[in-house]
């Protein structure tokens, strides 16, 4: 009971302190602003960095499998890599007759060409040619349309499936669905558009691709000797035993001799996501500390300017202390107005970083979440109680003679 | 007669050490009691220890030896918090310098001593109103400190030191900082406070404030000189 009163009468106090240094309590207040403006910023900028990844990253399909001359993460010689055997087509037959934990698979060639639409024009479009399995192995998603059916990808029909961007580009006002349009010079007709990806990692999506049957591709833009292979591991399967059974499959393809090394490599999205997330964690050490940095400044400010305080309230301090306040009454009443300061401080900062997280959206799809909200609160509160404490026991220790004596 | 005492003072000894092997004997063994409903004061030059004797008496310093019992309780060796309790609930000091916190009115100047006894605020703002009517100020409340005059400065300073119903009220030179006019009307509070069974204790270097008091202690070098009944004390009447 005897502590409620305490905080009712030490908010009061702060708050006509505060009041009655309206500059001071601005400037003071300026450092933990900023701070709380800063690390918020900075976990919500994280945070969009790491939506972004699971964005992009899911573009690779969680349990898809790739089959590859290159693994995605590089440990040694590229040249060791470039100059292993290509990844041939006739293996996409082949592993889909013997394999049996995966229930989809499908290769992909690609090339770079412009695609036209009357006189709208998309320069670099990454044709990819691949088969009627695509859509399965890849885990991308039609927005509108079908993808090409077995027919005609083993016929190698003209027809294509674009990406958003593709679509955004020639079609800004008309529905793309059975439009011919003009890849590297030939007609394809397109049947679906996909769903837009957006994210981190750009060409790799295909928001910029046209997916056209690969007999066609093979036709049309010159056969490629090197292909890559995806492959969608069956529901219930385990990721690595597939992947295990489809290195057994590849060894066999490649006649590898037992004790050889693997001359090819198998991705998956998980590889990136473990990467990625080691990066993410060094960012975000990195700069909260040296966010943390300013906010720790800010606290020093608190911490200078509550000596200032408790110094020039030592006559107060001794009048208290005569009429009965005791020495925690005293600590508590300079805590609760440190830490009011930077309650204050912290909500200012979180009006500011808001609407600039906002801004930070239309870059990184991020949104600040009502965790750093807590946490900043938190933060800041805590810096207050922290460098609000050494002055505050300096008041409460004051000799109650010498404190009245004070002029 | 010493267990009716509300002070009583044994040999109580004062020493600042100065640092190294020099030290200031303030007071050199005082003895002394005071009795419910007195009207004492405490007179002496500067230097006579006279600051001193107040500071410990009123719990705000504790003597270097000697034994101080406060209505029978020895406080001599109370730490700080019970202290704090017994200046809080026990004694009120009216100061100089009236000593009220600037930035508050009269009213919440009243309340302070009662928030820290943990007084409800209901009753807070009752009994606080109550001390203002009672010094004559209940027209004045809401007023700040910089709003009033030094008079009435000081009869807030004397609601508040009133209002937790104290066992003494310690006057550090009260009129000090007021003209004689407004001084006589201090006094005249104080003769009424004690005509209602308050115990005042003066501290003053003014033989003509002293003389308002049944008894005068006189102190000179650390020792108590004189202590005699006032036989012509001096009635202010309003």
């Amino acid at each position: 009971m005897y502590f409620l009163f305490e905080i009712k009468e030490g908010l009061r106090i702060a708050l006509r302190a505060i009041r009655a240094n309206k500059m001071r309590s601005v400037l003071t207040t300026l450092g933990i602003v900023i701070g709380i403006v800063s690390v918020t910023l900075m976990a919500t900028a994280i945070e969009g960095v790491d939506r972004a990844f699971e964005k992009s990253a899911s573009a690779f399909g969680s349990k898809v499998l790739y089959v590859q001359k290159f693994p995605w993460m590089r440990h040694d010689d590229w040249f060791k890599y470039r100059n292993r055997r290509d990844i041939k087509l006739e293996y996409v037959e082949q592993i889909s007759h013997q394999a049996t934990m995966v229930d989809a698979i499908a290769p992909s060639v690609m090339t770079m060409k412009d695609a036209r639409f009357g006189s709208r024009t998309m320069l670099g479009g990454f044709v990819t040619g691949t088969n009627y399995q695509y859509q399965e192995a890849s885990g991308t998603i039609i927005e509108d349309g079908r993808f090409f059916s077995q027919e005609e990808s083993d016929g190698g029909r003209p027809v294509c499936v674009i990406g958003a961007n593709v679509a955004e580009t020639l079609f800004p006002a008309i529905d793309p669905i059975d439009q011919v349009i003009k890849v590297g010079g030939f007609p394809y007709k397109v049947l679906a558009v996909l769903e837009k990806q957006g994210g981190l990692f750009g060409t790799f999506t295909a928001d910029n691709r046209i997916f056209v049957p690969i007999n066609s591709f093979m036709n049309q833009f010159g056969s490629r000797r090197d292909v890559l292979i995806s492959a969608r591991v069956a529901p219930g399967v385990d990721i690595e035993e597939a992947k295990e059974e489809l290195r057994g499959i590849m060894r066999k393809l490649r006649h590898l001799a037992p004790g050889k090394e693997d001359d090819f490599n198998i991705n998956e999205q998980e590889m990136l996501t473990q990467v990625f997330g080691a990066i993410t964690v060094v960012i975000a050490a990195i700069g909260f500390f040296i966010t943390g940095l300013s906010l720790f400044v800010g606290g020093i400010g608190i911490m200078n300017i509550m000596y200032v305080s408790v110094t020039e309230r030592t006559k107060e301090i001794g009048i208290r202390k005569a009429i009965g306040a005791r020495r925690r009454t005293i600590l508590f009443q300079f805590l609760v107005e440190a830490a009011l300061i930077c309650l204050i401080g912290g909500i200012i900062g979180l009006m500011i970083a808001y609407p600039l997280s906002l801004i930070a959206d239309q870059i990184l799809p991020t949104a600040m979440p009502i965790s750093v909200v807590a946490i900043a609160l938190f933060v800041s509160l805590f810096v207050g109680v922290v460098s609000g404490f050494l002055p505050a026991y300096k008041a409460s220790k004051l000799d109650p003679v010498d404190a009245l004596r004070y002029e | 007669m010493n267990n009716s005492a509300v002070i009583s003072l044994k040999q109580i000894k004062k020493i600042y050490d100065m640092g190294g092997a020099e030290e200031v004997q303030a007071l050199r063994g005082v003895s002394l009691d005071i009795h419910k409903n007195e009207y004492v004061a405490i007179m002496g030059p500067s230097g006579s220890g006279k600051s001193t004797l107040m500071n410990i008496i009123g719990c705000l310093d504790t003597p270097t030896s000697g034994l101080y019992e406060f209505n029978g309780i020895n406080v001599s060796e109370m730490n700080d918090n019970q202290l704090a309790k017994i200046r809080n609930k026990e004694i009120g000091f009216v100061f100089q310098t009236f000593n009220l916190l600037a930035r508050s009115n009269a009213l919440h100047n009243v309340e302070l001593p009662l928030i820290y006894a943990g007084v409800s605020s209901t009753d807070r703002k009752r009994l606080a109103h109550e001390a203002l009517d009672h010094v004559g100020l209940g027209d004045r409340v809401h007023h700040k400190p910089n709003e009033l005059s030094g008079g009435q400065r000081q009869r807030v300073a004397v609601a508040r030191a009133l209002v937790n119903k104290p066992s003494i009220l310690l006057a550090d030179e009260p009129t000090g900082n007021l003209d004689t006019k407004t001084g006589d009307e201090i006094m005249v509070l104080f003769e009424e406070l004690h005509s209602e069974g308050n115990t005042i204790i003066l501290v003053t270097h003014e033989e003509y404030i002293a003389e308002h008091a049944h008894r005068i202690i006189r102190l000179r070098d650390g020792m108590i000189e004189v202590d005699e009944m006032v036989n012509n004390r001096k009635r202010v009447l309003a």
